[in-house]
């Protein structure tokens, strides 16, 4: 069986800046993947190139087997590739359950998929699901920053994604906040999304990953089982030698 | 409220309005009227891309003279009725709206304002130096009469009543549609619309395109209104700076905003233009402008609500 | 090409050259402003017909030069675009909304600004008087017009003076971190708002000069500010956004196109010679043809 999603040599320049270089890996179909690395490690521009927000100038990328060159960042989530931001990024002037509204309307709809009278029920659930249901008709400006996160994994899950990358959707969280998503993309998983999470708590990371690669200045240096991967000389040296 | 029981609401409006017109029966009411339906037009139709996409159109001048301009073309080639000119002036001016979204809409907003205002610049010196539609000179356009049994005046002015509604429901309907909520997340944030699955390109080339057909519509009849036209007065600044003060001043959040702008603000100029002087009524409105902006950001219909 | 067309080239050249410098000028405002700050003041050329006018009273009423007139009143301009930021900065960027309301705000500023100057000044043409007003110099069959060699040279001075300080004040320093490098500005501990300010007010007091040159060479009247609005953003954004020289010589090669188009296809066409400049620009190198990538 082919992987769900292949990288190949991803490259990726900001002027003279090398944030990505040669970036290879696969994540298997029902696979549960951490990536980790330390800040400015170009995970998050990792992510840029493979949902499209960025143009790699290197390598390829290949998502259910296909090339995904040239397709903008809407043609990729109607695909079933969905990320969330790392730094939120609501629809200001809508209410929480307008902007799940949006992924609903624009990547769920195009397939075929969620009818009309449905949607509704499905942003409360959704909104429910990361506890943000007696807020389904504020502006995200009356959300703390925590709860923006929550609502910018809430959106990215409205697409109905076959693979859901989080970006450190979990940083600032509580410890029991953390362990409900936990436990909420663990759910996810076990229905069958296939899903990459990028995080900074080591303890969600390892409690969630089957397996983990490490970005360090956009190169690969590790990538296998979570327990020895950490473990590894140049791992160790990434996190401590900074 | 549905979207039929709307359309009968709002003719019913404009048959009231027109009935109104009539029985004041002053041929100025006519004018007078005409002017300012033709500033709803405008302003419903900049919303459309203004208020819902966020993006900033200064040429309103050249997609409303461009209206014009095929008017006066058709004029001299055919005997078309006019509301057949007018799709032809809509056709024309949508276009011209799709090429420069097309060249600049990839860009950062801010570019794509700076060349709508190029191109009302590029649009006016290609009509200026046309000599078929009349340069620089400009050129005369006889009026019929009337128009089966209807004094033209008032026909001109029956026509751009319902032009009003059509654009108006046409903003609405778009509002609460699937098409206006993707409108409303390339406003919010772009990157991020883009990201949840809206085509943004390609529904920013529609809102162009609409809003440009829109004011080219309303062009189109401007030659059979004035009778005599030159570039000079159909690429006038005051219709860029109409266009955006009165959904601003109203409110670009929804339909009804700028229809209060362009009632407002459209008959205090009316009235100033008579009273005080044209030049000084322009300056109220630049000043309307810059005032609500300034300390009104939600415009007046952000007194109301929430 | 027989030797009149050869006159007429090098005669287009030279005067689209110095066309060209006196455009660096009208656009260094707007390199500040849009290029460094980010912010689109569509209004500048308004205030640079401003800057006509005052010249145009001092030159009438008390007799001054107007360039020297427009270098006393510096500091009046500079203040008015102190005014200016600190409204801008109150009501659009602390409230984060800038974009749409922001070029709405400086399009009524354009907007009053212009029929304010016709309410008091009318719409007929106005000129200055200067020495340097009437004659020529002529180098062989090439024809050095005063009229447009001291605006140039004025230009000229203008930019390097502001290049001086960006590159060794302080402030100017400041200025352009500003424009790149938020982080640095912070190790300067200098405060942005503040620095903004200032440099607004900056490109603010050179339509001043810009303003009293422009009435040097052509006579004025308030619309003309909407002609200036496609060129000054042409060359800005052509130049590559507050890079300086990028600017200067953006400004040189539009001005030599315009005034071979006027040459050779007359006069009638040359505003759409710029905003055509522009659309192309924006359409294929949006980052600019002459500055930084
Ligand atoms: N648009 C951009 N322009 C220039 N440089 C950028 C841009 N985006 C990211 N970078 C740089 O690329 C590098 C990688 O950034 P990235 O955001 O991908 O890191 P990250 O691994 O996600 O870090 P963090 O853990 O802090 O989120 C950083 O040095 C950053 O400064
Ligand atoms: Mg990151």
């Amino acid at each position: 069986m082919t992987a769900l999603l292949q990288v190949q040599g991803l490259g990726k320049r900001f002027g003279g800046f090398v944030a990505l270089a040669d970036v290879s890996f696969d994540v298997a179909e029902g696979e549960r993947l951490g990536l980790i690395g330390p800040n400015g490690s170009g995970k998050s521009t990792l992510v840029n190139c493979l949902c499209g927000t960025l143009r790699n100038e290197s390598g390829e990328v290949r998502f259910a087997g296909q090339k995904l060159a040239g397709l903008n960042a809407h043609q990729r989530i109607r695909r079933g590739l969905a990320r969330s931001f790392q730094l939120p990024r609501p629809f200001g002037t809508m209410t929480l359950a307008e902007n799940l509204r949006v992924p609903i309307l624009y990547a769920v709809q195009p397939r075929g998929g969620a009818r009309v009278p449905d949607i509704a029920r499905r942003c409360t659930d959704l909104l429910g699901m990361v506890g943000l249901a007696d807020k389904a008709d504020r502006k995200p400006a009356d959300l703390t920053q925590i709860e923006m996160r929550k609502l910018e994994l809430a959106r990215a899950m409205a697409s109905e994604p076959r693979l859901l990358i989080a970006d450190e959707a979990m940083a600032g969280l509580s410890h029991q906040e953390v362990d409900e998503i936990l436990a909420l993309l663990l759910r996810l998983n076990a229905e069958g999304v296939t899903i990459i999470m990028i995080e900074h708590i080591m303890r969600a990371v390892l409690a969630f990953s089957q397996r983990l690669v490490v970005l360090v200045a956009g190169r690969k240096i590790a990538d296998g089982d979570p327990q020895a991967v950490v473990r590894e000389q140049a791992v160790v040296e990434a996190y401590l030698g900074s | 409220m549905r979207t039929a029981g709307f359309v009968v609401l709002l003719l019913v409006v404009a048959a009231a309005v027109f009935g109104a017109a009539r029985l004041v029966d002053n041929p100025y009411a006519f004018f007078a009227g005409y002017v300012v339906l033709q500033y709803i037009v405008l302003a419903t139709a900049w919303n459309i891309l203004g208020g819902y996409t966020g993006y900033v159109n200064f040429g309103t001048a050249a997609f409303f003279a461009l209206g014009a301009y095929s008017t006066v073309a058709l004029h001299k080639l055919t005997a078309l009725p006019l509301p057949a000119m007018m799709l032809a002036g809509g056709i024309v001016s949508g276009a011209v709206g799709l090429g420069t979204g097309y060249f600049t809409l990839r860009l950062r907003g801010t570019y794509f304002s700076i060349a709508t205002l190029a191109m009302a610049v590029v649009v006016q010196t290609l009509i200026t130096n046309w000599s078929f539609v009349g340069g620089s000179r400009g050129a005369y356009v006889v009026r019929p009469a009337e128009v089966m049994g209807l004094d033209y005046v008032q026909y001109l002015f029956l026509l751009m009543l319902l032009l009003a509604v059509a654009a108006v429901t046409i903003a609405r309907t778009i509002e609460r549609s699937r098409l206006g909520t993707g409108f409303a997340a390339i406003r919010d944030d772009e990157v991020a619309a883009e990201a949840n699955g809206v085509p943004t390109l390609r529904l920013k080339l529609v809102a162009t395109a609409l809003s440009g057909g829109l004011m080219g519509m309303a062009g189109a009849p401007l030659p059979y209104y004035v009778t005599y036209l030159d570039p000079a007065s159909g690429f006038s600044l005051s219709y860029a700076v109409n266009t955006i003060a009165m959904p601003l001043i109203g409110g670009t959040a929804s339909w009804i905003g700028p229809v209060i702008g362009a009632v407002l603000l459209g008959t205090l100029q009316q009235v100033a233009t008579v009273t005080i002087s044209s030049a000084l009524s322009l300056l109220i409105v630049g000043l309307l402008l810059v005032g609500f902006v300034v300390a009104a950001p939600r415009g007046i219909i952000g007194w109301f609500g929430k | 090409m027989d030797l009149l067309q050869l006159d007429l080239l090098g005669n287009a050249l030279v005067s689209g050259l110095l066309l060209g410098a006196f455009y660096a000028a009208v656009t260094i405002g707007v390199s500040i402003s849009f290029g460094m700050l980010d912010i689109v003041n569509i209004a500048h050329p308004a205030f640079i017909i401003l800057g006509s006018y005052t010249a145009y009273i001092a030159n009438t009423t008390l007799g001054v030069d107007p360039i020297l007139a427009s270098i006393v009143l510096l500091p009046a301009f500079y203040l008015l675009g102190v005014a200016i930021y600190t409204v801008y900065d109150l009501a659009f960027e602390r409230r984060g909304d800038a974009s749409i309301r922001g070029l709405a705000f400086f399009f009524g500023l354009l907007f009053i600004t212009e029929v304010t100057l016709v309410l008091v000044f009318g719409v007929d043409y106005r000129l200055v008087e200067a020495v340097y007003v009437g004659p020529s110099i002529s180098l062989g069959p090439i024809d050095l017009p005063l009229r447009l060699l001291v605006p140039a040279l004025v230009s000229l001075a203008l930019i390097g003076a502001l290049q001086v300080f960006m590159r060794h004040s302080f402030t100017g320093r400041a200025i352009q971190a500003v424009a790149q490098d938020p982080l640095a500005l912070r190790l300067m501990a200098a405060n942005p708002t503040r620095i903004k300010r200032i440099a607004f007010g900056l490109s603010i007091a050179t339509a001043s000069v810009a303003g009293a040159v422009l009435i040097v060479i052509q006579p004025v009247e308030p619309s003309i500010a909407r002609d200036y609005i496609g060129r000054v953003f042409a060359i800005c954004v052509m130049g590559g956004l507050g890079s300086f020289g990028g600017t200067v010589a953006a400004a040189m090669t539009l001005g030599i196109v315009e005034s071979l188009t006027a040459t050779f296809s007359g006069p009638s066409w040359s505003p759409a010679v710029a905003f055509g400049f522009l659309l192309l620009t924006l359409a294929l190198r949006p980052t600019g043809l002459f500055g930084r990538s």
